[in-house]
């Protein structure tokens, strides 16, 4: 208890003094996530809607697989991305193995079927009414699409911050082909699982407590957005 | 041309048939509404002529456009056309976006759509609410929206599905105020389904019946509400004395027909021999103590059987033979002193009369 405790105001000073590594690291698991999730976001958004907008066989399937998708564990992807990059992969030229570039390729497919799925049901949970009354007031497809995008606009939003969370708190595919290289590849979560063995707790407390404050935040900005 | 033309339009769901081989025209510019009771087909019809869905069978002629199956002509020509739904959906956006969704979906310029969208709130009343969200509207409120929305891309043709169903009897007054101010001042052809008899009457140029999945009469509000062509119309439209009949003599226009055991005088065109319905409004006779000195022809004496308060009216029902219906004002009623088991005289006159074929 007594060493929790310690470890916890050592935390602490550690955030509020800047301390340049853990600035670093934060700085790095943050950009990576995010570009992931940008990424993913410009494939997911048009994928989802092909989805929803058209009927075609086994489109109940493909959103169940997606749905079944959601909860592939890290390492499964970290697994079948090592494949392809290793040097005797297929990709393995690219010499890409523990890059970053590796942990967001990793990463955009683990959140792909996330916010893929979520996007489709977005769109789903809109009124059939609107597509219906953009159609006899004009709309050709792709304004009607556009239109019933624009109506799901939160329920999509939510839908890429829970893609966003995924990557960002993921720690076994970042650590398989990521590498925890110091300064290079260590993210939030691969350094508090190295520094939390290490025995290193204040360290470990002080990501920790990051991780949690900029969820907080993100779901903050996200609700003021939506009250707006 | 005819602006619409539809033949034997027929629609099925499910093999179960909503729409039997309707055939109708919408001509530029008119005012014509659909009416018949819950459940006829009324909005399934405005739905095929709003080229939302396709027919079963049969076609859908537009201008000369045949729109029946044809995607890129359909689309083209839902662009002429709009529609008010029922339960009007608006978008999560301010009234005024909301209204310049179609104008913008046409590429038109900002200056012109803004231009249009103040004359279109003018139109409906609703300047103040330009930049509310459209979604915090009551349900009038809403239904003006979408109405200045259907309106403001300047359609050929209007559809309104149960404008006013759901309102309460005042939003009801404004929004038929609309309707017909629209229809005064636009060239827009108005097409509005209604359970609501009074409310095509007081809207429409031509009523469309619509009964048992088909289009039982078209005319003026006078041919329908006057001139029934069939028992069902005629009991749409509330004609409370209804009597089988046969025509026993005829002298030139003027008929007898014999309903039981009473003669009465019609003046109609039917041969002798002829077996029909004979149609009385109740508010074409009138009641007495005794046989008065009028120019009504017909005359039957009867027992009153029952008396219900309609308002500042009575509705008498007197049994001679038959039973036959008719209103008296509340204030006659008691300067009379009716009362039930009193005998009293009907009348009416042998024009108040219609006819209509009777097969059985
Ligand atoms: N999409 C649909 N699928 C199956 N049946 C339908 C559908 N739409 C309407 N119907 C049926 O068609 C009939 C006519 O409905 P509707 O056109 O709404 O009548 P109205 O507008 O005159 O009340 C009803 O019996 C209704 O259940
Ligand atoms: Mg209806």
């Amino acid at each position: 208890m007594e060493n929790l405790w310690q470890g916890l105001i050592k935390a602490l000073q550690l955030i509020i003094s800047l301390d340049p590594e853990v600035i670093q690291i934060a700085g790095r698991s943050l950009w990576i996530a995010a570009t992931s999730c940008i990424l993913a976001t410009i494939v997911c958004l048009p994928l989802g809607s092909i989805i929803h907008f058209n009927k075609f066989y086994g489109k109940r399937l493909l959103i169940n697989i997606l749905q079944t998708l959601y909860s592939v564990p890290t390492v499964a992807v970290g697994l079948f991305v090592f494949v392809f990059i290793s040097r005797a992969g297929p990709l393995g030229s690219l010499g890409i193995m523990f890059t970053p570039i590796a942990v967001i390729i990793g990463q955009v497919i683990l959140i792909t079927p996330v916010i893929t799925g979520l996007t489709v049901s977005a769109l789903s949970g809109v009124d059939k009414g609107i597509a219906e009354t953009a159609v006899s007031l004009g709309a050709n497809r792709l304004q009607k699409m556009i239109l019933v995008l624009r109506e799901a606009r939160y329920a999509i939003i939510s839908a890429v911050i829970m893609g966003f969370s995924r990557a960002v708190s993921e720690v076994g595919l970042s650590l398989m082909i990521g590498g925890n290289i110091k300064g290079f590849t260590r993210t939030i979560t691969t350094a508090i699982s190295l520094e939390t063995s290490k025995g290193n707790l204040e360290l470990s407390l002080a990501l920790g407590m990051i991780l949690i404050f900029l969820a907080l935040l993100v779901n903050i900005a996200f609700n003021q957005l939506q009250h707006r | 041309m005819t602006l619409i033309n539809v033949t034997k339009l027929t629609k099925e769901y499910d093999g179960q048939c909503i729409l039997k081989e309707i055939d109708l025209k919408i001509e530029r510019g008119e005012a014509f509404a659909l009416i018949g009771p819950t459940g006829t087909g009324k909005t399934t019809l405005i739905r095929l002529l709003d080229l939302l869905e396709e027919p079963t069978s049969g076609n859908i002629h537009f201008d000369g456009i045949d729109v029946t199956h044809n995607k890129q002509q359909r689309f083209e020509v839902r662009r002429r056309l709009s529609l008010v739904q029922q339960k009007p959906i608006v978008f999560d956006m301010s009234v005024y976006d909301n209204i310049a969704c179609g104008l913008k979906w046409r590429n038109e310029k900002s200056n012109v759509i803004e231009q249009k969208i103040n004359n279109a709130l003018a139109l409906v009343g609703m300047n103040e609410y330009q930049a509310r969200n459209a979604k915090t509207l009551s349900g009038g409120e809403t239904q003006r929206v979408a109405i200045a929305r259907a309106l403001v891309t300047e359609p050929e043709v209007m559809f309104l599905d149960e404008p006013t169903a759901n309102l309460d009897p005042n939003t009801t007054l404004k929004i038929e105020e609309i309707l017909a101010n629209i229809k005064q001042e636009k060239k827009t052809a108005l097409v509005m389904a209604t359970h609501d008899m009074s409310q095509g009457q007081r809207l429409a140029n031509r009523i469309g019946v619509l009964l048992d999945n088909r289009v039982m009469q078209v005319g003026s509000p006078n041919d329908i509400f006057c001139l029934p062509q069939s028992l069902d119309v005629a009991e749409f439209i509330g004609i409370e004395n209804i009597l089988p009949g046969v025509v026993t003599e005829r002298d030139s226009e003027l008929l007898t027909v014999k309903v039981n055991s009473h003669s009465l005088q019609v003046v109609s065109h039917r041969m002798v021999g002829e077996k029909v319905y004979v149609l009385i409004r109740p508010e074409d006779i009138t009641f007495a103590f005794s046989k008065e000195k009028s120019s009504a022809r017909n005359s039957l004496d009867g027992t009153i059987k029952r008396m219900t308060p309609l308002g500042t009216l009575v509705r008498i029902e007197i049994d001679c033979g038959f039973p036959l219906l008719g209103v008296v004002t509340r204030n006659s009623a008691e300067e009379l002193e009716f009362k039930i088991g009193k005998r009293i005289n009907a009348s009416f006159k042998a024009t108040a009369i219609h006819l209509i074929e009777r097969w059985y």
